[in-house]
């Protein structure tokens, strides 16, 4: 594999040479922000070519109305709060869910499954899926939705925070950041939606779209294939995540998504209101939608923290350009989403970066 | 966040799987994926099965995998 | 609560006076409330003597006896209780510790998860034996004794919540009869420790902050089982961050490192005992420094709070 990676660091030097410019790649997805950091690979790659984290950690842009309507419902007596791990230590408006998770309203579930189990096992209370993620988590939300609408569990809801990325990759280069010179496609997303739907981007906009896996060989074959179609003034969409990618992608997981699921407007943080790119439970499964159950409604958030996670997201600051970075927003006591979650950027740069004397 | 490994379905009973990556042994559901059968190796994500992987590029991508085969002869060896 | 039959509770007073062969003691205690109580490869027992007895043996000194105290709930068990104890047993005599004093309180329930373990232990320095950050140099290198992350992945994988199967065991083993070894056949042995709560890089953290001095290693250097790699892959946790109970990090001479290594793969505690790094010099903060599989290089952080699964 090493010699395979060499070759790739060789390209993409080769590729940057004749360009002769600063070239900006956003990796959209946070596991690849995670991957990229733990595997050093940031410290292989060429001066000109800056990497931007990008919008995809789901916890990262939920919207802080999102989050706060979570904290409500789970201070009431009647509910139990199921959660993917990460969700449980982003700061509301007043706590988080993991100072609550003491009382057993709240429950880390591995999968949906869990989730719908929990409601089985607890008659007395109304249990809520927190359902935060793209589309590589909105199927199994899906699957566990029919289920209990099948089952007639009653006691059993979902609020849905699923986001869709080509949306916010569209939003991306219509003005909040065209300095972005291609994408580095998330492996899993493009697992069930195909690398065919990155077209769109890649025609539209004349981006390069490379859909890599997590791995570090991967990444690095990813970057020198944007870093050879830069060069060519090429921009293509092109898959290197063989193993699991199809063009088509998952045709059963994507028709389960649009059974249960509508794209509605919805709110991001930082990127702010962008269209068709939340999913909403259809009209026929409101019984199990939690937002119409508790008559909450999606509305941002007011965030006057001094946060500036949004920018982050959008790739036009780096994490320590945040004048909360570091001093008062620590992986420790983290003011905002990017550094609580263990996928945020900035949290991937608290964590890894080289600490200098200067910083105390 | 996409956290996914590839592991081989040992138990396959309607869409109750038990999948096996390295000797650790999870459960899965194999609802989006009506194609899986014993013995395939799929990628699972968040308890569900989400693809088919093809063994030989799996050897390619994943560094683990690449071992599978070493594995299977001597379980316990460490790598490093 | 019933009146134990086991004999090492039935003997134990509440102190014991100790006729020690030298004045220079070391000392220490820990407490112990691991979840689940028993696992592959051990339980809360035999954890709190392998634990202590270690805390000893690194520090440079034989472990000679421990001291027991246990709280239990109201309620729990009977025989668990008996088999804890039974735990303890078996493992102070493979370890040569005695068990000389003790002390149980019951609590209500609820109050401690069944039942919560301290023990508190003694043992009298080796010869010429004197390990410490302030010993440690530039060039020194950095040995481990075996596979890393055993332990915790054994544990998550029997908590309920998590649940996975796995052919995983616990490394719970007491290291004094390599450690002893190790310090009375090799002079330049500068510090050791175990690498328990924070993993491998809470330990190399420790070193780089208390000796001032940088710390390099290469993760293929590194001994990790597949199955630990494969259960933090879906998990998502860093291997380097992951508990271990039956390890010890060793920082040497680099003269005597080969030395140290053949005589850890000579034993049974140690036949995968590798050199993963060495001790540089620090240019400005000391900083712990991973050469990765790639030919990266990154930093590694002194991990925090808890470790959470996740997955979207």
């Amino acid at each position: 594999m090493l010699d395979r990676i060499i070759r790739a660091q060789r390209a993409i030097g080769e590729a940057c040479e004749k360009l002769g410019r600063q070239i900006t790649i956003m990796e959209v997805c946070g596991t690849h922000t995670v991957s990229i950091f733990r595997s050093g690979i940031r410290s292989m790659l060429p001066e000109r070519l800056k990497l931007l984290s990008g919008p995809g950690c789901p916890v990262c842009v939920t919207d802080q109305g999102y989050i706060d309507a979570v904290l409500d419902l789970a201070d009431r007596d009647d509910c139990i709060i199921a959660t993917y791990g990460d969700m449980i230590r982003v700061p509301g408006h007043r706590g988080s869910l993991e100072t609550r998770a003491s009382g057993g309203d709240v429950k880390i579930v591995l999968s949906s499954e869990d989730a719908l189990q929990l409601a089985r096992d607890n008659p007395g209370k109304t249990i809520v899926f927190i359902a935060v993620g793209f589309e590589t988590t909105a199927p199994a939300t899906a699957v566990v939705v029919k289920e209990a609408a099948r089952e007639n569990v009653e006691n059993f809801c979902v609020l849905s925070g699923h986001k869709l990325v080509i949306p916010a990759m569209r939003a991306l280069l219509s003005g909040m950041n065209d300095r972005i010179d291609a994408f580095l496609c998330p492996g899993h997303v493009s697992v069930i939606i195909g690398s065919g739907a990155f077209k769109e981007i890649a025609d539209s906009f004349h981006r390069p779209c490379v859909v890599a896996g997590f791995e570090p060989v991967q990444i690095m074959e990813g970057l020198a294939e944007i870093s050879r179609q830069l060069a060519a003034g090429r921009a293509e969409v092109k898959s290197i995540y063989h193993a699991v990618v199809t063009q088509a992608g998952n045709t059963a997981a994507q028709k389960i998504i649009a059974e249960c699921f509508e794209p509605v407007d919805g709110y991001w943080r930082g990127l702010g209101k962008i269209a068709k790119s939340t999913l909403a439970l259809r009209e026929q499964y409101s019984r199990l939608d939690a937002f119409r159950r508790f008559g909450l409604e999606d509305v941002p958030g007011k965030d006057d923290s001094g946060c500036r996670c949004g920018e982050v997201l959008c790739g036009l600051i780096d994490p320590i350009q945040c004048p909360l970075f570091g001093t008062r927003c620590t992986t420790e006591r983290p003011v905002g989403p990017c550094m609580v979650s263990s996928e945020g950027t900035c949290a991937a740069w608290f964590k890894y970066r080289r600490r200098k004397k200067s910083d105390q | 966040m996409c956290l996914a490994i590839p592991a081989r379905i040992i138990e396959l009973e309607g869409d109750r799987a038990v999948v096996d990556a390295m000797g650790n042994r999870w459960k899965a559901k194999t609802t989006l994926l009506p194609e899986a059968k014993l013995g395939k190796v799929v990628l699972v994500h968040a308890g569900f099965a989400i693809a088919l992987v093809d063994e030989e590029e799996a050897r390619k991508t994943w560094e683990l995998f690449a071992e599978i085969d070493n594995f299977e002869k001597t379980p316990n060896k460490v790598s490093g | 609560m019933p009146k134990l039959a086991n004999e090492t509770l039935a003997e134990l007073g509440d102190s014991a006076f100790l006729r020690l062969a030298s004045s220079d003691i070391c000392f220490t205690t820990d407490s112990y409330v691991v979840k689940p109580l028993f696992f592959r490869g051990g339980d809360i027992g035999k954890l709190a003597v392998c634990g202590t007895v270690n805390d000893l043996a690194v520090a440079g000194s034989r472990p000679l006896a421990l001291s027991l105290s246990l709280i239990i709930e109201e309620g729990f068990e009977f025989e668990l209780l008996e088999r804890i104890l039974e735990s303890i047993s078996d493992a102070a005599r493979s370890n040569e510790v005695t068990v000389v004093t003790g002390d149980t309180k019951t609590v209500e329930h609820g109050s401690a998860d069944g039942i919560f373990i301290n023990t508190a232990g003694i043992g009298i320095r080796l010869p010429n034996t004197d390990p410490g950050l302030d010993k440690i140099e530039v060039g020194d290198q950095i040995i481990i004794n075996g596979s890393i992350g055993d332990h915790g992945i054994t544990i998550l994988s029997q908590r309920k919540a998590i649940g996975f199967e796995s052919p995983l065991e616990s490394d719970c083993a007491g290291l004094a009869s390599l450690t002893c070894i190790l310090y009375e056949s090799v002079s330049g042995i500068r510090f050791m420790r175990d690498p328990t709560r924070g993993g491998l890089a809470a330990t190399l953290n420790e070193i780089a902050e208390g000796s001032g001095k940088g710390v390099e290693i290469a993760e293929k250097a590194i001994p990790v089982k597949p199955a630990v790699q494969a259960a933090a892959d879906m998990l998502g946790f860093d291997v380097l961050n992951i508990a271990n109970e039956g390890k010890f990090v060793a920082v040497v001479s680099p003269g005597t490192a080969g030395q140290c290594l053949r005589i850890c793969r000579e034993h049974p505690l140690g036949k995968d005992a590798s050199v993963i790094g060495e001790v540089v010099a620090t240019r400005d903060v000391p900083l712990v420094e991973l050469r990765t599989r790639t030919g990266g290089r990154r930093v590694v952080q002194m991990p925090y709070g808890r470790d959470l699964p996740r997955i979207c």
